[in-house]
């Protein structure tokens, strides 16, 4: 004990002179962190002046009609955002149609049903098809589902639900292959290992207890995801599709290969269209004058719009959904 | 109504129960189709891709440059043009997203800055990639007046930096508060809290998040179409042009010609299995827990 | 009937006559318990707010150097919060505020200009749960050392070895300095946090129940250790078990609801209390 008095009272000069040390050390950490965070805020700011900027001669020109027209004429210089935000819109709803249900039913299957021994590997498969890039899907799409699209699909829906009074309009022309709904289901495939992988996680969050409780009072399968775990995560499974449908509002590779990039709104989802992400893509580097690109920047600053908009609602859910689930 | 418990478990077949089974096959019979349905088209496009990929991989694939339309050649200056602006965007957007991350758990707990900031990051997180391409764009290629590898290299960073901030927030989250306490109760200063223990103890998660980003921008096209533009030829110059896979791919597979779609298949082989191998790198960290060192 | 047992065991210990005012039934504070001892840390009049919330109100005892002093008392009546005043672990949060004074040796810690991390390796905390560092087992030790102090590789294995013996955990260890704290036993990883605690010589330790999340055999292994840190450390521990407060401490503070009831020896707490609420905590009717 004496020794260690000793070394207490002799290091106390030097100990002093490192603490203030670490004080200031302590004060630089912290502010970088701090400047780093507000480097993310400058990030974002920076997109939407820079689209703003960019967009202002085609609002200039065209106004606000610009949301509302249709016509997409590089000679003529008439520039519409209409088709691309239909064609946004529809194939987004597509892919979520087609994502949500197999996506939800792929993590059911892997949480309750499938045997122990398949659990791991069928999950870590999927994660793993997460992160296949977007443009993998896009020649897919061009070299394998767009053909199979055209003389099977195709044809098929034509024949059945394009005889339908009512559905006919949805179901109409000639096959081509590309389009929106091939666009649109690519998308949904897309999706598919994302919200499986986030609603699988969150289906893990239950707590084994509360799940074999209600196992335990005799329910079903069925009836433990549904009335159970369903409810314990619907705030994370939420998340899981929003995240999903941003995905799919604003991807372009898978998009802009099979689309067809016709600026023009068919009543027949078999047609081809455009989106503002594919218009983009395959027109930016071609564009000459101002007004034409500055017309696809206003595209992107309506697409950070939409996404913006999405995004902030599925948080302000989110948030809801927390505070009661807290209560 | 009354009824004996003992009877009604040994012969269930009562009304009630009788439609609760029927509900739950029918219900689990489509979960299962809809999950053969999903799984049959996601391992058809990897069938697909592995199949045309395959033939496609050859020597030359990794020695030559791309070929003019028609010519022989492979992907030589693509893939160094990829690597090389993966790289910058890593070492430029790790650090600025484990600062804005480590801001986000450790010193912003409960401000309002913090929330802003966070919601910023999450907006940016699942902002689709082709704003990205468009900011940086108009932020350096109008004013530098040509496109560049560097334009490439930081619209790739800008999309590294949402992943790493939110892995890293989430990853200092899981660090216990015991151990910062008992940290501190060493007398340890907070940045030494944070970098040696906090860090340490959070050090495979964010690892993890880092191959994720990279996973992410090795495959991401949008962003580089009008930065890093393409660049037939060779060229290390960060200040041009330069070839790199997304693109490339992009502009082969759309192209009349079967040589260069052969390329193209190639290269998407190429890229998948780079991000399939990060991706399994990631895991294997993740997975190798804390039992080492 | 409760108090008739107490007097028999008291007389069976053969201790100090009864303070004739407290024969008499009054409320009257006994004489200070332990005068004379040279007190390590002096507490008066401290309160202690939560965004707002009184959590402790108007405590004030001395904590003797070389003695341990044990925290009882029921869930949530301020115990460990007032163990985390003493190295102000509280400042790590915010809404958290201390009025009132706490000395160690003489300095008022509460005071703004009362650097922590300095304080902080003077007064030592071992927490209710293990918390080994993600680093060896070296590491989780040197830690702390290389803080504040340069040593060369000897001096610094040197000061291992001895906050490892110390720590009754050497014997274990020694053939693995270099694994991962985290594989220990949880036994083994709180004396691991003890020895960390040690070394980096502090003259106050707290410990924050220790031995609620340990079994019974490394919880008797903990309870000798702080027997033996007894001759060289002011020993402050929060515990929820009142034989283990018994056994070990020399001094025993009763709180209850943010106050402190009672403090005194152990012994004349446990064998001759002067407040009723404190007899019936110790002998079971609540809490």
């Amino acid at each position: 004990m004496t020794e260690i008095a000793l070394t207490l009272t002799d290091a106390h000069a030097s100990t002093a002179r490192r603490a203030r040390r670490q004080r200031l050390q302590d004060a630089a950490f912290r502010n970088a962190t701090l400047a780093f965070a507000l480097l993310v805020l400058l990030i974002l700011g920076g997109v939407m002046v820079s689209l703003i900027d960019g967009a202002l001669p085609a609002l200039r020109t065209f106004g606000l009609g610009f949301v509302g027209t249709e016509v997409w004429n590089p000679v003529s210089e008439q520039f519409g955002a209409l088709a691309p935000i239909y064609g946004t819109l529809v194939t987004s709803v597509i892919a979520m149609a087609v994502g949500i249900p197999v996506s939800f039913g792929i993590a059911l299957f892997i949480t309750e049903m499938c045997p122990a021994w398949l659990k791991r590997p069928l999950g870590v498969a999927i994660e793993l098809l997460a992160g296949i890039p977007s443009i993998i899907y896009g020649i897919w799409g061009l070299f394998v589902f767009a053909p199979f699209m055209q003389s099977t699909v195709q044809p098929f829906l034509i024949a059945t639900l394009g005889q339908i009074p009512g559905l006919d309009n949805l179901f109409m022309g000639p096959p081509y292959g590309i389009g929106i709904l091939t666009a649109g289901l690519i998308l949904g495939i897309m999706v598919l290992p994302f919200i499986t992988s986030i609603t699988r996680d969150v289906f893990e969050t239950v707590p084994p207890m509360v799940r074999e409780s209600a196992y335990g009072l005799g329910a079903t399968t069925w009836e433990v995801v549904w009335n159970v775990v369903l409810p314990y995560t619907r705030t994370g499974v939420v998340g899981g599709v929003m995240l999903g449908l941003g995905r799919a509002l604003g991807e372009t590779m898978a998009v802009t290969f099979v689309i067809g990039n016709a600026h023009r709104i068919s009543s027949s989802i078999l047609a081809p269209g455009t989106t503002i992400s594919a218009s983009i893509a395959n027109e930016f580097t071609e564009a000459v004058g101002d007004v034409y690109t500055s017309s696809l920047v206003a595209l992107g600053l309506i697409l950070f719009m939409i996404t913006f908009t999405v995004l902030s609602i599925a948080k302000l859910m989110l948030l809801r959904l927390q505070r009661k689930a807290g209560v | 109504m009354t009824m004996s418990n003992s009877a009604t478990l040994a012969t269930p077949i009562g009304g009630l129960y009788h439609r609760r089974r029927i509900a739950n096959k029918v219900a689990l019979s489509l979960a299962l189709g809809a999950a053969g349905f999903g799984l049959f088209w996601l391992v058809a496009i990897l069938w697909t891709l592995l199949y045309n990929g395959l033939s496609a991989i050859n020597l030359s694939l990794f020695t030559e440059n791309t070929p003019p339309p028609g010519g022989e050649g492979g992907l030589l200056n693509a893939i160094f043009g990829s690597l090389i602006m993966t790289a910058v965007a890593t070492f430029v957007g790790t650090p600025i997203g484990v600062m804005a991350g480590t801001y986000l758990a450790e010193f912003g707990r409960g401000t309002k800055l913090a929330e802003v900031v966070r919601f910023i990051n999450d907006v940016l997180l699942s902002a689709p990639s082709i704003m990205v391409g468009l900011f940086v764009y108009e932020v350096m290629v109008v004013r530098m007046g040509h496109f560049s590898a560097w334009a490439g290299a930081m619209a790739l960073a800008v999309l590294v930096i949402p992943v790493v901030v939110r892995t890293t927030e989430d990853m200092l989250k899981l660090v216990p508060n015991s151990l910062r306490e008992a940290a501190a109760a060493l007398g340890a200063p907070q940045w030494k809290v944070i970098t040696m223990v906090a860090y340490r103890a959070a050090r495979n998660g964010m690892i993890t998040g880092v191959l994720l980003a990279i996973a992410r921008i090795s495959g991401e096209t949008a962003p580089l179409l009008f930065t890093a533009l393409n660049n037939q030829f060779w060229s290390a110059d960060m200040n041009a042009p330069m070839a790199n896979l997304p693109v490339v791919i992009f502009q082969y597979a759309m192209s009349p010609y079967e040589d260069w779609r052969q390329l193209a298949w190639g290269g998407a082989l190429l890229i998948t299995v780079a991000i399939l191998l990060l991706n399994i790198g990631a895991r294997l960290l993740a997975g190798l827990g804390t039992t080492r060192k | 009937m409760t108090m008739t047992h107490m007097d028999a065991n008291s007389h069976a210990h053969g201790s100090h006559p009864m303070p004739p005012d407290m024969l008499a039934g009054t409320v009257a504070e006994r004489p200070i318990a332990g005068a004379g001892l040279p007190e390590k840390i002096t507490v008066r009049n401290l309160d202690f707010f939560y965004d707002g919330y009184r959590a402790l109100k108007s405590i004030s005892l001395p904590l003797y150097d070389r003695q341990v002093t044990a925290f009882i008392g029921p869930s949530g009546c301020g115990k460990s919060t007032l163990l985390r005043i003493l190295n102000r672990m509280y400042d790590l949060y915010p809404k958290q505020v201390a009025t009132g004074e706490v000395l160690l040796d003489g300095n008022n810690i509460l005071s703004p200009k009362q650097d922590l991390n300095l304080l902080r390796a003077r007064v030592g905390m071992v927490f209710q749960k293990p918390t080994p560092f993600p680093m060896s087992i070296y590491d989780n030790i040197a830690f702390g050392v290389k803080l504040y102090e340069k040593l060369s590789r000897a001096d610094m294995d040197e000061r291992v070895e001895f906050s490892l013996r110390r720590a009754a955990l050497w014997d274990e260890v020694k053939d693995k300095l270099r694994q991962n704290g985290m594989s220990l036993s949880g036994g083994q990883q709180q004396r691991l946090c003890i020895a960390r605690a040690i070394a980096v010589k502090p003259s106050v330790l707290l410990l924050d129940e220790p031995t609620s999340a340990l079994d019974p055999i490394s919880t008797a292994k903990c309870e000798e250790l702080v027997d033996e840190l007894r001759s060289d450390y002011c020993i402050a521990i929060v515990t929820h078990n009142m034989q283990q407060a018994a056994r070990i401490s020399n001094f025993t503070a009763f709180m209850y609801l943010g106050e402190l009831i009672e403090f005194g020896n152990t012994e004349e707490i446990f064998t001759n209390p002067t407040k009723e609420k404190t007899s019936e905590y110790i002998t079971g009717r609540f809490g």
